[in-house]
């Protein structure tokens, strides 16, 4: 694997997750609990598309075959996404939706704080502008993970439902493989294993806000980033985020 | 029948107050909440502005309907975009229905129950991806055309939300056009979406104004208080001389084969939207009522515990704070 194969898998990666997330999130439009929700998610999502703009733009500009951001998004099939499975489970309710958000922000901050000291100058400043959403983002999941979590009892229930439901899928975002090795040491990236102590220490103090147990397994699900084995998920998911273009094919929208 | 509708809409009003409440309006003075109002002034207000919050609410739904499947990434962005703004536009007009002594829950409690309405345009569907250019293009353009006006109406909160409104507006509307006009140019097929989505969604934009004035009861009389500026034909027939170019210059047919210019009246000449239809559209009877009030409904159930459990943790926040003083 060259160094331009491995950065762009890396960029899969980083603008995979955005994009299923944010397509995710959307689903909530018109649906949410209360109006300053739909508001929240609506914008969430929409950093999250802007991100994957960034994110796909640069993949296609590094792998060099004259692909766009929306070619990368709308015409690769499911063995070819490099998100992590927690962000294509789906929304089940209100509670998992944040649940899921939070965990996967929580993430998302700590990763894109450590990009800007990317040596890819590129990156560093895609991480410096997405960064500063996610910031956002992770104190709202957090507040309501919180507000949930020592709430009323049903809402203390649904919240240790739902994190007992996403737990196995948040090992997955620490798993480093050859592609991260490669950009750890080119400086690129950071070795994705070196995210945790901060993850479980940030994770742990809003948890414990939050009066939520973290489950005892360090079980792991994983086959996202690698893209050996999605959920049957993402399938359905694609289906709908990729039918126009696969219908017209050539059209310009 | 002016003076008679004053009459009938006042009665427990002190006619002094009323005299000098007019004149206030006619002096293009701003009423504000704490001011003296007629008990009918503060009813069409809270109909009117809960009715076109609930319009922006549930308006959500039809365009959400295509934020999944829009066809690039910055359509998708652009189209989060518009709907997180009728969202906000939800939240201004609400907040400006709560000055007068209507709080939001119970506004949404007579959305969801059927006593409060909102606009009928939004029981129409959204099938094809160009309905999304058209809403933008004909919905939007649409209701610039009513609210425009309204940010000169006399009641202060409403008149500010209505500049903060149509400042967003524009752009719903420009890239509403922009989208069409893409599909236009497109292939055969992207034409015919969107000539199929201006089929479907003309004559319910001309609707959006209202009947014609002749046959609307509260017209007169919100006219008088400056609620209304414009009556429902004018700015009809304004829509009318403006879109008609639009839709030639995309190389799209408006459906209404009597449409001309007329070189007398300095305006086209066009067919009325069938009446009949918009008053069963009114009673519930269009191609989406049931559905969208039931999403409605459906998320304002399934949120009640959301909503419980974030106030239980405020008043447990306030109680702890209370005991650490
Ligand atoms: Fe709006
Ligand atoms: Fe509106
Ligand atoms: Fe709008």
């Amino acid at each position: 694997m060259t160094r331009d194969e491995a950065f762009f898998q890396f960029l899969l990666r980083m603008g995979d997750n955005t994009l299923i997330l944010g397509h995710r999130v959307s689903e909530w439009c018109g649906h949410a609990p209360v109006l300053e929700e739909d508001i929240a998610l609506a914008n969430t999502a929409l950093d999250l598309i802007g991100q994957t703009q960034m994110w796909l733009g640069l993949a296609g500009e590094v792998q060099g075959e004259g692909k766009s951001a929306d070619d990368l998004a709308f015409l690769r099939d499911a063995w070819d996404f490099r998100n992590v499975l927690l962000v294509e489970m789906p929304n089940g309710d209100f509670g998992r939706t944040l649940m899921r958000q939070f965990l996967f922000d929580a993430w998302h901050s700590i990763m894109l704080t450590r990009l800007r000291d990317s040596k890819d100058a590129r990156v560093a400043a895609i991480a410096e502008k997405a960064g500063k959403e996610v910031t956002y983002h992770l104190e709202r999941s957090g507040d309501t993970v919180i507000g949930l979590g020592d709430g009323t009892d049903e809402s203390h229930a649904r919240m240790q439902e739902a994190l007992d439901y996403l737990w196995p899928y948040v090992g997955e975002m620490f798993e480093g493989d050859a592609v991260d090795a490669e950009m750890a040491e080119a400086g690129i990236a950071p070795d994705p294993s070196g995210l945790r102590a901060d993850y479980d220490a940030l994770v742990g103090r809003v948890l414990a806000k939050a009066t939520l147990t973290i489950p005892d397994s360090r079980f792991a699900h994983k086959g996202g980033r690698n893209g050996r084995m999605h959920t049957e998920h993402l399938g359905h998911l694609l289906t709908q985020m990729q039918w126009l273009q696969r219908a017209y094919p050539g059209a310009t929208w | 029948m002016y003076a008679q509708m004053i009459k009938s809409e006042a009665t427990k009003d002190d006619p002094e107050k009323l005299v000098a409440f007019q004149a206030r309006i006619d002096a293009d003075e701003k009423i504000e909440p704490k001011d003296w109002m007629p008990e009918g002034y503060r009813k069409t207000l809270i109909r009117q502005i809960g009715q076109h919050a609930h319009s922006e609410i549930v308006g959500q739904l039809p365009e959400g309907n295509w934020i999944t499947r829009a066809p690039t990434l910055e359509r998708k962005a652009i189209l989060l975009a518009k709907v997180q703004d009728e969202a906000g536009h939800g939240l201004y007009l609400y907040c400006a229905a709560e000055t007068l002594g209507v709080s939001r829950d119970e506004l949404t409690e007579m959305l969801l129950d059927g006593r409060m309405k909102y606009s009928s345009i939004f029981n129409y569907p959204t099938l094809n991806w160009a309905d999304i250019g058209a809403v933008g293009w004909l919905v939007d353009g649409a209701a610039i055309m009513n609210q425009v006006p309204l940010q000169r109406t006399s009641f202060g909160p409403y008149s500010r939300a209505m500049i903060r409104i149509c400042k967003e507006e524009s752009f719903h509307q420009r890239q509403g056009y922009d989208a069409i006009r893409k599909m236009a140019e497109g292939t055969p097929e992207q034409k015919k979406m969107a000539q199929d989505a201006l089929n479907r969604f003309w004559y319910p934009s001309l609707m959006m104004f209202g009947p014609s004035d002749k046959d609307s009861v509260h017209s007169e009389q919100s006219m008088a208080w400056k609620i209304k500026i414009n009556t429902n034909d004018e700015l009809r027939q304004k829509f009318v001389d403006q879109t008609v170019p639009q839709a030639e210059y995309l190389g799209l047919t408006i459906p209404d084969p009597d449409l001309k210019w007329n070189e007398e009246s300095g305006h086209y000449d066009f067919s009325e939207p069938d009446w009949s239809e918009f008053f069963d559209v009114i009673k519930g009877n269009g191609p989406c009522n049931v559905d969208r009030l039931a999403a409605r409904n459906k998320a304002w159930d399934d949120g009640k515990w959301v909503r419980d459990g974030l106030l239980a943790h405020a008043q447990k926040r306030k109680a702890a704070k209370v005991a650490a003083e």
